[in-house]
């Protein structure tokens, strides 16, 4: 009799356990096949350009020169990369900087101010559509580099103002996190040898948060690598290696955005499009490995 | 009868609204070991961080009062924190070492301090951690990182530490309560050592340790110093019934 009863009541926590379990499996694997058909899709899409159309991978990573209309068709996707990297690392050159000291700022100078007011305020940065990034960036900074430099206005510099604001949040929020999970005693020991404030912050502070600190910027880096609508709109789109910051230029992501609905699917150009998918799936990849090394490191 | 190293006069130490230490008055002197015992909440980490403006870090913590190192009012505004705290060495509960190597960790504060020749740091650090009975263990390893340590080891670093900057005083908050028995046992050997050279104030929960350790005895109730006198008195003949019940273990 009692063992019936146990049974019984048993069964009900049996089933909400299996259900539970049956679910959450459903979800990761659906998550799992987006990845998998994702990554699978790009790549070969991607990898066509080469098997197929029997374009050389040298020539597309090094090759000065993008025109599919021309006569040979020439896919030559350094202009692009280089727009990338150079806009991103630029865009995190100005970024960092900027967000280390906010963060130090709301966590060590003024906490209640900086955690009330300015973490939302910041917060709501990130918020803000790209498109408008793009548009305040159109109407106010390429004006006045136009004004200010030589050339247009438009270019690598204009591309990486814009970007910069756009990751400050993305790094201003782990650096702010960093800091806050950093143990009082580290402070406290300081204080009490003599240092001041600021020796505190820059001989134990930063140091002992670096890791964090530079996970912020890779992630950052990441987010400005895949923006594509705010840089198009401010950087010119021009298909070649500018000579000065201030000269039109294109990057991957606006050149696949510029570019996708001119080409037919299946056609060599619509490929080398692949292609430039391919090289910005990969290079996340490496962001993401090199967050998730620095993350082993950081553990204190 | 040794100086008088540090004195407070009327201390009181609120957050806030709410008193955490009220009106205490303690002379410590030089080369001897005070220690600091009562129910948890007493106020004596309180007082024990008001003596060297530890407090200023907290908000809305204020302290009234007169603390007095030779002539000069450790409370008084204009007092130069930074040049103060290098007076007073601190070492606390739980071992804080930098995350930096063993010799880093020590030539941290004198090299704030002016001292920028590496063959006087060399010495500082080797003086520091043989003080603190941790140069046997560390010389071969000065510059790995000091968080390899083990907890004592770590502890006994953080005091080398607070030594390197030539206190006069050290004020240590509960240093061997978050260490097993062999590593405390080794932490009160270095008191009774630091002790022919700095005025100590410690703070313990542990009545053995005070006894132990310890020239005089202060003991703190609600804030207040309930009694004050040499150790052997408070521990064998205390004059107030609450310093009888509590070092008899009948309450906190």
């Amino acid at each position: 009799m009692a063992q019936s009863l146990e049974r019984q009541k048993a069964k009900p926590h049996l089933v909400e356990e299996w259900v539970g379990k049956i679910y959450t499996l459903i979800c990761i694997l659906f998550l799992i096949i987006t990845i998998v058909s994702l990554v699978y899709f790009v790549a070969s899409k991607g990898l066509s350009t080469f098997f197929v159309n029997h374009v050389n991978v040298a020539d597309l990573l090094t090759g000065l020169k993008w025109s599919p209309d021309g006569e040979p068709a020439l896919y030559g996707a350094l202009p692009f990369i280089f727009g990338s990297f150079s806009t991103s690392l630029l865009a995190a050159l100005i970024a960092a900087p900027l967000s280390f000291c906010a963060a130090v700022f709301m966590i060590e100078i003024a906490p209640k101010f900086g955690r009330k007011f300015l973490q939302p305020v910041i917060e709501l940065l990130a918020g803000i559509p790209s498109v408008v990034y793009g548009f305040v960036g159109l109407s106010v900074i390429v004006p006045f580099f136009r004004d200010v430099f030589p050339g247009q206005g438009v270019g690598i510099a204009a591309g990486a103002l814009v970007l910069s604001i756009m990751i400050l949040p993305t790094i201003t929020t782990i650096a702010t996190d960093a800091l806050a999970a950093l143990p009082k005693g580290l402070k406290e020991g300081s204080y009490a040898l003599g240092a001041t404030r600021w020796q505190t912050i820059y001989r134990i502070v930063l140091p002992t948060t670096l890791p964090a600190l530079m996970t912020g910027i890779v992630l950052g880096i990441a987010r400005a690598f895949g923006e594509a609508l705010a840089v198009q709109m401010v950087i010119g789109n021009a298909p070649h290696i500018p000579r000065s910051l201030f000269e039109s230029a294109s990057t991957l992501t606006s050149a696949i955005t510029l570019n996708m609905g001119n080409t037919a699917t299946g056609t060599v150009a619509n490929n080398a499009l692949w292609s430039l998918a391919l090289i910005l799936m990969l290079m996340t990849f490496v962001f993401v490995f090199i967050v998730r090394w620095l993350e082993g490191r950081s553990k204190i | 009868m040794q100086p008088i190293a540090m004195s407070a006069k009327d201390l009181s130490v609120s957050y806030g609204d709410s008193p955490a230490v009220r009106k205490v008055s303690l002379d410590f002197a030089a080369k001897q070991v005070t220690a600091l015992i009562g129910p948890s909440g007493c106020g004596k980490s309180t007082f024990l961080r008001s003596l060297n403006r530890m407090n200023d870090l907290i908000p809305n913590c204020v302290v009234t009062g007169e603390i007095w190192i030779r002539d000069q009012d450790v409370n008084s505004p204009s007092t130069d924190v930074v040049s103060l705290r290098q007076k007073i060495g601190m070492v606390w509960q739980r071992p804080n070492p930098f995350h930096k190597s063993i010799y880093e960790n020590i030539a941290f504060g004198p090299r704030y301090h002016g001292v920028k020749n590496k063959k006087k740091l060399d010495e500082i650090v080797e003086e520091s951690l043989k003080k603190a009975a941790l140069w046997e263990e560390t010389k071969d390893r000065l510059h790995n990182s000091a968080l390899a340590l083990s907890g004592g080891q770590q502890q006994r670093l953080c005091i080398a530490r607070s030594i390197a900057v030539k206190p006069e005083l050290i004020l240590m908050d509960e240093p061997a309560s978050a260490l097993d028995p062999v590593s405390t046992s080794k932490i009160e050997e270095l008191i009774a050592e630091l002790k022919q050279d700095y005025c100590i104030v410690i703070v313990t929960h542990n009545m053995h340790q005070a006894a132990r350790v310890s020239d005089k005895t202060a003991f703190f109730l609600n804030g207040e110093v309930v009694e004050h006198d040499l150790t052997h008195n408070i521990f064998t003949n205390p004059q107030k019934p609450a310093t009888n019940d509590y070092i008899t273990g009948r309450f906190g």
